[in-house]
């Protein structure tokens, strides 16, 4: 019994002390421009139903893609967008910084997720790829591909090291150096043939351009030299088109 | 031919080691003095952003010649804009009999494993007619109408098919972190199950509930 009491006085204590702390954690900002909007969802769409003027406090609460939910000193609660916020002061005085995935950001982010489709020596490829931006010019890949082939499938997994020209253009040509581990199976319908695991070298070359926030457009060509386990080594040559997104 | 490339290969990679090494170098000389200026931290506003939407979804996928299914299958999106999302899905469905199995009585055309049918694929999703859905007089929900299109794979007859997929949605938002969504998609790709191509249109319909976070 007396057990079950302690268990139930520390639960509340808990649900208590995460309320507060929840209180707490929030960032207040003073409202600099003559008046923020207060939308009633995270969308330029959605109707505004109050507004905070200038002077005023607010404490953020969270964010979802461009919109800021805060809560007004009355307690209303609203969405206001990323753009007006960034027009609001920090108790230290300073302005406040949103991220914001501005082509200013893009100049300068860190890492990177995509996805692109496309001919792999006659077969579709399917490719998911991870990027650390080590300077705004060099950063290293990781990619995972699946290949999908009338005759034949299978997987590839491949680690790049790629220049980008350009970081502050728009859209910048790169180029890619990498190698890897390639995996093909054939098909089930199809008998007496063997699967196949070789390492691969490659060579690309492509350009990725910056199209709105956050999101990348991303083409690209890549050579691959299979070093078979056969007299003759492979040589395949790749399409891709794709998107990336930046953080 | 190969040790001719391979030999550009390194030369490559090893000018490009170096390039970025001489870099650093410089930059380490300039330290002699370290500057008396003091750093102006550039303070991002220390804020929740929940960007990131997961989930489970169940549904009907009717597999062409291999009657309706329930399917299973986990949700991962990332919200890009308001207007514009990124999204994957990892589904499971087994297949039924075909009419011929049935009526024929003859042996069954696959065996059980190869009647799984797994898929996965990548899609970008742009939400067309956001708003507002009311509940009674006092209740409402932020809700969304979107159309989504994507490309992936299918595991299905023991081969993985190339897979286009394409659909329409509806995101439901219980409050700030649930959503119920509901969609509608067909998968399209080749199968050559009788010796000869055939793109299939496998309709799909689920319910799902996601987390944002």
């Amino acid at each position: 019994m007396m057990r079950i009491q302690l268990l139930l006085l520390s639960l509340l204590l808990l649900v208590s002390k995460t309320s507060f702390a929840g209180e707490d954690e929030y960032q207040e900002v003073v409202v600099l421009d003559p008046y923020i909007e207060l939308h009633t969802g995270a969308g330029r769409g959605y109707p505004i139903f109050y507004v905070v003027e200038r002077g005023e406090k607010v404490l953020l609460l969270k964010r979802r893609t461009d919109w800021v939910k805060v809560r007004s000193p009355r307690g209303k609660e609203g969405w206001v967008s990323v753009e007006q916020m960034s027009r609001t002061l920090q108790p230290t005085g300073e302005m406040t910084q949103f991220d914001d995935g501005s082509f200013d950001e893009y100049q300068d982010h860190r890492w990177e997720v995509g996805f692109l489709a496309g001919d792999f020596g006659g077969a579709n490829i399917l490719s998911g790829y991870g990027a650390y931006s080590f300077t705004p010019h060099i950063s290293a890949e990781l990619w995972l591909s699946q290949i999908l082939g009338n005759f034949s499938d299978g997987w590839m997994i491949n680690a790049n090291l790629t220049h980008t020209f350009f970081p502050k253009w728009r859209a910048s040509p790169f180029f890619s150096l990498g190698t890897g581990v390639i995996d093909i199976r054939p098909k089930a319908t199809l008998v007496d043939a063997e699967d196949r695991r070789d390492q691969v070298a490659i060579v690309g070359f492509g350009a990725k351009a910056y199209v709105t926030r956050r999101f990348v457009f991303r083409a690209e060509y890549k050579n691959y030299l299979v070093f078979t386990s056969r007299d003759e080594n492979e040589d395949v040559n790749e399409w891709k088109l794709g998107f990336s997104v930046f953080f | 031919m190969e040790t001719w490339f391979l030999r550009i290969l390194l030369t490559l990679t090893g000018t490009m080691l170096v390039a970025s090494a001489s870099v650093a170098q410089v930059n380490e000389d300039d330290q002699v003095i370290d500057p008396d200026v003091e750093r102006r931290e550039v303070k991002r506003a220390d804020l929740d952003s929940e960007n990131w939407e997961l989930g489970l979804y169940l549904g009907l996928l009717s597999i062409e010649d291999f009657e309706v299914n329930p399917v299973v299958g986990l949700k991962g999106a990332y919200h890009i804009s308001e207007d514009l999302f990124t999204e994957l899905n990892i589904g499971y469905s087994k297949a039924g009999k075909t009419s011929f199995e049935r009526l024929s009585g003859s042996p069954p055309l696959l065996s059980s494993s190869d009647r799984n049918y797994i898929y996965w694929n990548v899609n970008l999703g742009w939400n067309i007619l956001p708003g507002e859905a009311f509940w009674g007089e006092d209740k409402v929900f932020n809700n969304a109408l979107y159309i989504i299109g994507g490309l992936g794979s299918t595991y299905f007859t023991g081969d993985n098919n190339f897979t286009v997929n394409y659909g329409l949605g509806y995101r439901l938002l219980m409050n700030d972190s649930f959503a119920l969504r509901i969609d509608f998609r067909d998968q399209m790709f080749d199968l050559s199950i009788a010796g000869e191509d055939k793109l299939t249109h496998n309709f799909e319909g689920t319910v799902g509930l996601t987390w944002f976070f």
